[in-house]
C-alpha cells in the first residue's frame, strides 16, 4: 500500500532527533488521533541550517516528517513556508488517500516551527 | 527467511486435509443438492455428512444447524431474524460494547427499525457480569447477544452462566462464537444458547463459509429469501465445496481442541511474560487467565500500532493492531476504549494471535526482535522522554 520511497523514509528516517536550544519548535497533532509531529529548526541568517523531527504516528506520518525535513533543510524561511502537503506527498511517490492527512501534519509542523522562530525574533523581516 | 504468522484471529491457513476433502467437489463430484439425479443425490449426501460433523462438534442436532456465507451473515441473521420474529413480544435487545462490528452495526440498524438496545458495561478485563445482565432484562426484552470470546483482547465471557440466567427469564440468547470454535470446547446445550454463529476460515476451513445454530423450536425470520434450501430457512444453492470444507475443518479442530489449547496457552504465557518483562511501560489487555489460548494483546506506550506492524512485517512477523491507522477510521479500537484505555495507549496496541502452526521458536524469535523495534520507534516518538 505504501510506495518504495515511503518505506525507505519510514525505515531510514532522515533528520530524526532533536536540536538542543532550537531556534524554533513546532508541535502539531494529538495523541488521541494517533499522530503527533514535533519539528525543531536551527535558523541562521534567515536560512534553515538544520532541522530535526520526532514523530508518534503511523508509517506515513514518519515518512512525511522525514521527507518534509529534507525539503526545507537549507531553504530560506520564506521558501520553507511555501512547502505544501501535496509537494511532500508527491516527493514520496504518492500516499494512500486515507493517509493524506499525515502530509498535512508535516506542512503544519514546519509552519508552526517557523512561526515559533518568528515570534521569538520579531526583529526579523 | 521463513515468515512467522501471528494473526490467526484474522484468518487461518486452510488445513491440507480440508483442502483435499473439498477438491473433488470443485471438480468431478459437482452437483446441485436440490437435483433428483445421481449428481444431486451425491451432493445432498455430502451436505448431510458435513451437517452431522458440524452438529456433533458443537453438541447440537443436525436439524439445528444452518450453513451460511460466514460469521457476518450468521450474526445478521440471528439478530435481525430473532428481533423481527419476536417483535410482538417486545422490542428490547441487550448486548455489549465489545462485540464484533457484525453485531454492533446490525444492532445500529435494528435501532433505526424501532428496537432499543442496552449495552452492558464490561470491566477492565472486558468481562460482562451476570448481575448487570439480570438487572438489564425487562419484560420488553426479547434477545440477548454476548460474544463467547473477544476477537481483539481474547477475553472469554461467562456464556454458561449468562445462558442459564437468560433461559430462566424466557429470553432468547445468541452468542457470536467465531473466535471460540476450535480454540475452546463449545457445547450449545451446556452453554444454554438459542443461537450460535461460527465461521469456517477461523479454524482452518475455507473463507466465505459459516453456520448458524438455531435451537429447535426457536422462531427466527429469514434473512435470505428464495428457494427451499436449508429446510426453507436460508435460500441459495448450497456451497458444496465450502460446506464439505466446513464439516471437515470443524471435525478436526474440535477433535483436537483440548491438546491444542494446552499447547497454545503455554506459548501464549511465554510470549506475554517475555514482552512484559523485556519492554518497560507495556500492559496486557484482556483477562489474564480467562482468555483465548492463542491471544496476546499488549499496549506499548509512546508508539503507534501501524508503524510497529510495518517494522514487524519487515522482520518477517505478521501481527495486528487496534490503532486507528489499521482500522481505516480516526478512532482506535472500540474494544480497547470500552475496557478503559485512553486513546494514545489504544493506538499503540499489538495483537499477536497464535495458531496450530506456531512453535516455540516462533515465540522466541518474536521476543528476540520486538524489544529492538519498540526501542527504535520510541526513540523517534516525541511522547517518549526517557530515551
Amino acid at each position: 500500500m505504501y510506495s518504495e520511497t515511503v518505506m525507505d523514509h519510514f525505515t531510514h528516517p532522515r533528520n530524526m532527533g532533536e536540536i538542543p536550544n532550537a531556534s524554533g519548535t513546532g508541535t502539531v497533532g494529538n495523541a488521541k488521533c494517533g499522530d503527533i509531529m514535533k519539528i525543531d529548526i536551527q535558523v541562521e541568517d534567515g536560512i534553515i541550517k538544520d532541522v530535526k523531527f520526532k514523530t508518534f504516528g503511523c508509517g506515513a506520518a514518519i515518512a512525511t516528517s522525514s521527507m518534509a525535513s529534507e525539503m526545507v533543510k537549507g531553504k530560506s524561511l520564506s521558501e520553507a513556508l511555501k512547502l505544501t502537503n501535496l509537494a511532500v506527498a508527491e516527493a514520496l511517490g504518492g500516499l494512500p488517500p486515507v493517509k493524506m492527512h499525515c502530509s498535512m501534519l508535516a506542512e503544519e509542523a514546519i509552519r508552526a516551527a517557523i512561526e515559533d522562530y518568528m515570534a521569538k525574533h520579531p526583529e526579523q523581516p | 527467511m521463513s515468515r512467522i504468522y501471528l494473526d490467526h484471529a484474522a484468518t487461518t491457513p486452510m488445513d491440507p486435509d480440508v483442502l483435499n476433502a473439498m477438491l473433488p467437489y470443485m471438480g468431478a463430484r459437482f452437483g446441485n443438492a436440490s437435483s433428483i439425479h445421481a449428481e444431486g443425490r451425491n451432493a445432498q449426501r455430502a451436505v448431510d455428512t458435513a451437517r452431522k460433523q458440524l452438529a456433533a462438534a458443537i453438541g447440537a442436532d443436525a436439524g439445528e444447524v444452518y450453513f451460511t456465507s460466514g460469521g457476518t451473515e450468521s450474526d445478521n441473521w440471528a439478530l435481525k431474524g430473532a428481533a423481527f420474529a419476536n417483535r410482538a413480544k417486545g422490542t428490547h435487545i441487550i448486548s455489549t460494547p465489545i462485540e464484533h462490528h457484525a453485531v454492533l452495526h446490525t444492532l445500529d440498524w435494528l435501532q433505526k427499525q424501532g428496537f432499543t438496545v442496552t449495552f452492558l458495561p464490561v470491566d477492565g478485563d472486558g468481562l460482562v457480569k451476570a448481575s448487570d445482565l439480570e438487572r438489564a432484562i425487562t419484560p420488553e426484552t426479547i434477545l440477548v447477544s454476548v460474544m463467547a470470546a473477544n476477537n481483539e483482547i481474547g477475553t472469554l465471557e461467562p456464556i454458561q452462566e449468562l445462558g442459564a440466567l437468560v433461559r430462566e427469564r424466557g429470553v432468547l440468547f445468541h452468542t457470536d462464537a467465531v473466535q471460540a470454535i476450535g480454540a475452546i470446547p463449545v457445547d450449545v446445550r451446556e452453554w444454554q444458547v438459542d443461537m450460535l454463529s461460527l465461521s469456517a476460515h477461523k479454524f482452518h476451513g475455507p473463507m466465505g463459509m459459516g453456520a448458524l445454530y438455531i435451537r429447535k423450536g426457536v422462531s427466527v425470520e429469514r434473512l435470505v429469501h428464495g428457494g427451499a434450501q436449508e429446510r426453507g430457512r436460508r435460500a441459495s444453492t448450497e456451497n458444496l465445496p465450502g460446506i464439505v470444507g466446513l464439516g471437515s475443518a470443524i471435525e478436526k479442530a474440535c477433535g483436537g481442541v483440548c491438546e491444542n489449547a494446552a499447547r497454545l496457552t503455554a506459548l501464549r504465557e511465554k510470549l506475554i511474560q517475555g514482552i512484559l518483562s523485556a519492554i518497560p511501560e507495556t500492559r496486557l489487555n484482556g483477562h489474564p487467565t480467562l482468555r483465548l489460548p492463542g491471544n496476546v494483546n499488549i499496549s506499548i506506550r509512546y508508539i503507534e500500532g501501524e508503524a510497529l506492524l510495518l517494522r514487524l512485517d519487515m522482520a518477517g512477523i505478521s501481527a495486528s493492531s487496534g490503532s486507528a491507522c489499521t482500522s481505516g477510521s480516526l478512532d482506535p479500537s472500540h474494544v480497547l476504549l470500552a475496557i478503559g484505555l485512553d486513546h494514545a495507549t489504544a493506538h499503540g496496541s499489538l495483537r499477536l494471535s497464535l495458531g496450530t502452526g506456531n512453535q516455540l521458536q516462533d515465540v522466541e524469535q518474536t521476543l528476540a526482535v520486538l524489544p529492538g523495534i519498540v526501542e527504535s520507534l520510541r526513540a523517534m516518538s516525541p511522547l517518549y522522554t526517557r530515551g
